[in-house]
């Protein structure tokens, strides 16, 4: 670097004046036309951001869940089909099973998605984990938001 | 440690290898339970039929691991967003993991006879 700004001073003469401008380098970062308006995104911290908000909101509905379902009145077995139908007759808790399916399957398929990037080398294999991975939360999702909705105790 | 490795051992790897892993098992486990509750817009006997292989004693025992898997992410998952939002949570990371161990024990142990009580009486009588 500091050969070439020597080299452009001969005798105390400036190489370049005002007929005859120096080169204008341009910063590296800088935008130009040629720059994408869209950069990537803040997809990634906006997920990072959602584990943990919605972490904090599991511990207390899944909690709450095996609380009710393997500890009171006798745990796991009184569950049954009239079990349910008692539960799902509030919309309290047709609220809560809501909330906590779609809660913990977006948080698990983000975690799944996580390990899957990591672990998962060929972009072949990665992309098809993932198709497979999102089609099966697509589907429990939308499954389980039925069930919930469309529950019928007199179905018999 | 192999040359060359970002894993550096200890508590704090060690926890979260077994995030991922009690993740991955209680993530499989809710497909599972989404299905077997779908079972209520089939009928209530086929619901009630499935439901009673939870209430066998082996599956209680598979239960108590889920109870395990699900305390210990919870706990741990805490701790996780105390470190990276608490000024100190990196600083305290080692004594967290030891106090999400010692709640986790706790409540083990507290879940022992709610989750497994059942499943001794039928195994043992009485």
């Amino acid at each position: 670097m500091s050969a070439d700004t020597t080299a452009a001073k001969t005798d105390d003469v400036t190489l370049y004046d005002v007929d005859n401008p120096a080169p204008v380098i341009e910063a590296p970062r800088k935008r130009t036309k040629k720059t994408p308006k869209a950069t990537r995104g803040n997809f990634e911290m906006y997920g990072w951001l959602f584990m943990r908000l919605s972490g904090i909101v599991l511990v207390v509905l899944v909690l709450g869940h095996l609380l009710i379902q393997l500890v009171l009145d006798g745990g796991v077995s009184k569950i049954g089909f009239a079990f349910v139908a008692g539960r799902w007759a509030s919309p309290w808790w047709q609220a809560w099973d809501l909330v906590m399916l779609w809660l913990a399957m977006l948080h698990g398929a983000n975690g799944l998605r996580t390990i899957i990037n990591d672990y998962a080398e060929r972009d072949n294999t990665r992309f098809w984990l993932k198709m497979l991975l999102y089609t099966a939360t697509v589907f429990t999702v939308l499954l389980g938001t039925l069930v919930i909705f469309t529950f019928d105790p007199n179905i018999r | 440690m192999p040359a060359g490795t970002l894993y550096r051992g200890r508590e704090g790897m060690w926890s979260w290898v077994a995030h991922r892993v009690t993740g991955v098992l209680i993530f499989f486990f809710l497909f599972v339970h989404v299905l077997d509750t779908a079972l209520v817009r089939v009928s209530p006997e086929a619901y009630d039929e499935v439901v009673a292989t939870y209430k066998t004693p082996l599956v209680a025992l598979l239960e108590y691991g889920l109870v395990a898997a699900i305390l210990f992410h919870a706990l741990n998952g805490l701790r996780v967003v105390a470190v990276d939002f608490w000024s100190k949570g990196a600083r305290y990371q080692k004594q967290m993991l030891w106090t999400v161990m010692a709640v986790w024990f706790v409540l083990m142990v507290g879940a022992l006879y709610p989750v497994l009580g059942h499943a001794v009486r039928e195994v043992f009588g009485s």
